[in-house]
């Protein structure tokens, strides 16, 4: 195994509102390996964001991080020397795509000026060589007359396109990690397909380490190889994305796995997850998940640790496996290929 | 892109239409000239032979006539004041007016513009509190005062500036700073604001995300992004004072510009030197403006193309 | 969401920890009295002229007197009399000027909001040609031919200030209407009334009010600028710009005709753009939040920032 890329080390991060202090992530840790892909599922104010956020040293006033370390190549990026090598690092080696590309580009820049811009500040392309470059990667990243959208400024171009520009950014200056925060979201149905292969293809052909991060599930079954769940700022479950959809051993993936539609399969009535993630501002002692949890224990009033409950696979729950809402979760093996 | 400037121009239009209309009807209708310029013992034949002889005793709309007839051939009339064109008079002022007005509203820019950044930076830190509360003091301040405060100051206590008079750079000074100093917080108030704006983005954090540096974050992007509304708070500035308060300031400190004249001659009901005042304020207010819609489109890419 | 009272609490809470707007209401409090107690607290009939005692300097300087707290002008007529009586006049043209104008400015801009189409369009060419006019040098023309006294300046400045009423009310109606409760009541069959006080004019008052704070202060200013110029405010009455101008011609041996009235002006005008200011904050959930983020994280810098004890 080579040496990992980025680590994340108990990390907690905490924001600052005039109603008490929400405690947004609270104690993740997690690795990322050269060419390996991760997907971080969670549903909105799971802290899925906040950690990868950490980690781009984007968290900013009210929010400020709490503990816990991050470390890019075994060296931290936090504290006063951690931020200036965090500088090098980003754009460079890492980079990252965002959800909404309308609101994420500089409205009154080209979007060559704006590919440029990360060449010239990090391997110090200029004039022509750099354009070349741009042109390169708005190819590189499908889209069509690439030369007449250098020119073009964002609210020119349509939606897909404009993310296909972020990923263009993003794969500027070759980095080694690309953390993808909801990049489908944003999209309509068919361009998120769209968008999801040219990330696929793009992982396979530069060998990107890539960290997806969504709300669903769809989205990481094509694509990641480990599957890291996050609910109520922290993980709790970790494994590989088939052994994980075949059999969630955490009752919220379980929740989850059996609330996602399917076309293939009739069913009587849906599973929906009664209740609502807890607030962040007191959170329990116990286990975060257990109001809502059919298969709660008295035990689960202390909270369960991350820990292991088969060969390569983590979870946080004192009864992991229960078979819950009917038979055991069935084979999402349709899903595996992106067939909705 | 024309047809932007072109809308502008006709708003103008109606503008200046509208308030040389205005302040016709208004002077001539209810003030009389007449009786401030003949002595008090003048007889009614007198007075009637005077009015008669400025063309005062016909109808409003004949003497509105007349006078756009003679706006075709640029005369403006004669001051009833100075016996001399109203146009004349007014081209001897404007140049004066204009160099103290110009120099306020820059001074202000250089110095507003990266103030209001900076303390955008860090809302609520120290540059910033003592920004604000400076701001607010300085506006709540009238300019009237604060130009007898800047002439106490520097002239009868320093004696290091003079106080009245347009001799030389020294004379500048005090009157530019005077118009300077509330448009410069104003400037700072509206840059810092929409620099917080800005920096809140969310295209703020993809280009830390690409490892952008605080520098070119703050005056390459946001600044820019800003620009919009700090250029029209600043062409509002201009206006206001150019069209107004340099009635003040020149009063004050005695500056032989426009907005001097337009007092003394609304002070000697010269409805005619009056008109010309405000006809060429106007027109030059106008055409600022379409200079500042063409700044408009060079900043923005979405003014320009939609 | 908390009760009335707790609300109303709440932010006479926040009030008291922002130091600045509480000066500010504090400030505006006295002033009011002030202006209200004028009869009663003025030590001096302010157009009483003793010109034995001309241009006395205020009690703490060389030849100042306890009789003339601050002083005296050019015709002996005592300083602190004349500023207090002075507050009246600022007051008393501010809120008349605040209310005519404002009336007018928000019917208009109901109107325009409320009808729109063709209504709004024709009224915001209206309300954009006159905000267009040289306001001031109007007001001086005005003036000078019409006459000037309380009235007068009055009338020119409710006249000169409208618009920017209109506007916001304007702006504020748009978007209110755009808000699907309000929409709700309009297709139910509200009638324009009814949907315009129940629904509509509850998001109005807080934007207004601090708008209207604002506008105050603008007048006192405009006033007092009219004062100085000699169209405003006429003597023997005593206005703060009115006395500023008389004192101009003393600068040179006597600072204090022409730097009290203004201070007195400036501490008016400085209280209303901070009330104002509280308001504003207070009164956009979003706007307050962020206040609150920004206090705390520039209390932890300056935390960090302090030495520790073994240092």
């Amino acid at each position: 195994m080579s040496a990992p890329l980025l680590e994340i080390d108990d990390l907690r991060v905490d924001f600052v509102t005039r109603r008490g202090v929400v405690h947004a992530v609270r104690g993740v840790s997690l690795k990322v390996s050269p060419g390996e892909t991760l997907g971080i599922v969670g549903e909105s104010g799971s802290g899925k964001s906040v950690t990868v956020q950490a980690a781009m040293g984007l968290v900013a006033a009210p929010g400020a991080i709490a503990g816990g370390d991050i470390r890019w190549k075994g060296r931290s990026l936090l504290g006063p020397d951690g931020a200036a090598y965090g500088r090098q690092v980003r754009g460079r080696d890492v980079a990252m795509v965002f959800q909404d590309a309308m609101t994420s580009l500089d409205p009154i820049f080209t979007c060559g000026a704006q590919i440029v811009e990360v060449l010239r500040a990090h391997l110090g392309l200029d004039g022509e060589a750099a354009r070349e470059r741009a042109r390169a990667l708005l190819e590189l990243v499908g889209i069509g007359a690439p030369e007449r959208r250098l020119d073009q400024y964002p609210f020119e171009l349509s939606g897909g396109m404009r993310q296909r520009v972020m990923i263009a950014i993003a794969l500027a200056c070759e980095p080694e990690l690309l953390i993808a925060d909801e990049p489908t979201t944003a999209l309509d149905v068919t361009i998120q397909a769209q968008i999801l292969e040219l990330l696929q293809e793009l992982q396979a052909r530069l060998a990107l380490a890539v960290i997806l991060i969504t709300h669903d599930l769809g989205v990481v079954a094509g694509m990641c190889r480990r599957v890291s769940v996050m609910y109520a700022g922290r993980i709790v479950e970790e494994a590989e994305a088939d052994p994980l959809f075949e059999r969630p051993a955490h009752p919220y993936t379980m929740g989850l796995l059996r609330s996602t539609p399917r076309l293939d399969r009739t069913e009587g009535r849906m599973v929906s997850i009664e209740g609502a993630p807890p607030d962040l501002r007191d959170p329990s002692d116990g286990c975060a998940f257990a109001p809502r949890c059919p298969a709660r224990l008295a035990a689960c009033a202390v909270d369960p640790a991350l820990a292991a409950v088969a060969a390569d696979r983590r979870a946080a729950c004192h009864r992991p496996y229960a078979d819950l809402w009917g038979a055991a979760a069935p084979s999402v093996a349709g899903a595996a290929s992106g067939g909705w | 892109m024309g047809r932007l400037v072109a809308v502008r121009l006709w708003h103008g239009l109606i503008v200046i239409v509208a308030v040389t209309v205005t302040v016709f009807v208004v002077t001539r209708l209810i003030s009389n000239p007449v009786d401030v310029m003949l002595p008090l013992e003048a007889s009614a034949a007198d007075r009637a032979a005077f009015a008669a002889a400025l063309g005062l005793d016909r109808s409003i709309p004949v003497q509105f006539l007349d006078y756009v007839n003679g706006l075709a051939r640029l005369d403006l009339g004669t001051s009833l004041w100075q016996d001399r064109p109203a146009l004349t008079i007014v081209m001897e002022h404007l140049p004066i007016t204009l160099l103290l007005v110009v120099s306020s509203v820059v001074f202000a820019i250089l110095v507003a513009l990266p103030l209001g950044a900076i303390a955008a930076r860090r809302p609520g830190g120290g540059v910033d509190r003592v920004t604000v509360i400076l701001s607010l003091v300085a506006l709540s301040v009238p300019q009237f005062w604060l130009g007898l405060l800047l002439i106490l100051l520097f002239a009868v206590t320093l004696g290091l500036l003079p106080s009245a008079g347009a001799g030389s750079a020294a004379h500048l000074v005090l009157p530019a700073l005077t118009l300077a100093i509330p448009t410069m917080t104003r400037l700072i108030m509206v840059t810092r604001s929409q620099m917080i704006d800005e920096l809140n983005a969310q295209y703020v954090r993809t280009l830390e995300a690409k490892g952008m540096s605080a520098w070119r974050v703050v005056a390459v992007h946001a600044g820019r992004n800003a620009a919009v509304p700090v250029l029209t708070l600043a062409s509002w500035e201009f206006v206001r004072i150019f069209a107004g308060y340099t009635v003040v300031v020149e009063t004050v400190f005695a500056w032989p510009g426009l907005g001097r004249l337009a007092l003394q001659a609304i002070e000697r009901q010269d409805l005619v030197l009056v008109q010309a005042v405000v006809l060429v304020i106007a027109v030059i207010v106008v055409v600022f403006n379409v200079l500042v819609d063409f700044a408009y489109m060079a900043i923005d890419p979405r003014i320009r193309l939609e | 969401m908390a009760g009335e009272a707790d609300r109303t609490g709440g932010m006479l809470r926040e009030l008291a920890a922002d130091g600045s707007a509480l000066f500010g209401a504090v400030a505006l409090a006295l002033l009011v009295a002030m202006a209200v107690l004028a009869p009663l607290i003025s030590p001096y009939d302010p157009a009483e002229q003793v010109l034995r005692d001309r241009l006395l300097p205020p009690v703490w300087q060389a030849k100042g007197v306890w009789a003339h707290l601050l002083g005296t002008d050019h015709l002996g007529r005592d300083m602190l009399s004349r500023v207090i009586w002075g507050s009246r006049v600022s007051l008393m043209v501010g809120l008349t000027v605040v209310l005519l104008a404002g009336a007018f400015g928000v019917l208009v801009g109901l109107a325009a909001g409320y009808y729109g189409g063709r209504v709004d369009a024709a009224l915001m060419r209206f309300v954009d040609t006159v905000l267009a006019f040289p306001s001031l040098l109007l007001a001086l023309i005005i003036l000078a031919v019409v006459g000037p006294s309380m009235g007068s300046v009055i009338a020119v400045l409710a006249l000169t200030n409208w618009m920017v009423f209109a506007r916001v009310t304007r702006s504020v109606v748009l978007s209110a209407r755009q808000l699907p409760y309000v929409e709700a009541a309009e297709m139910v069959g509200g009638r324009p009334g009814r949907v315009i006080f129940r629904h509509i004019l509850p998001n109005l008052v807080s934007p207004l009010l601090t708008l209207a704070i604002l506008e105050f202060a603008n007048v006192v200013l405009a006033e007092a600028a009219l004062s100085f110029l000699g169209l405003g405010i006429q003597p023997p009455a005593s206005s703060w710009g009115l006395d500023v101008a008389a004192g101009k011609d003393y600068l040179f041996i006597a600072w204090w005709p022409v730097t009290l009235p203004g201070v007195a002006l400036a501490i008016t005008v400085l209280a209303m753009n901070l009330v104002a200011s509280w308001v504003r904050i207070t009164s956009d959930p979003q706007e307050r939040e962020k206040r609150f983020a920004r206090v705390v994280a520039a209390s932890k810098r300056r935390a960090a920032a302090r030495p520790t004890p073994a240092e």
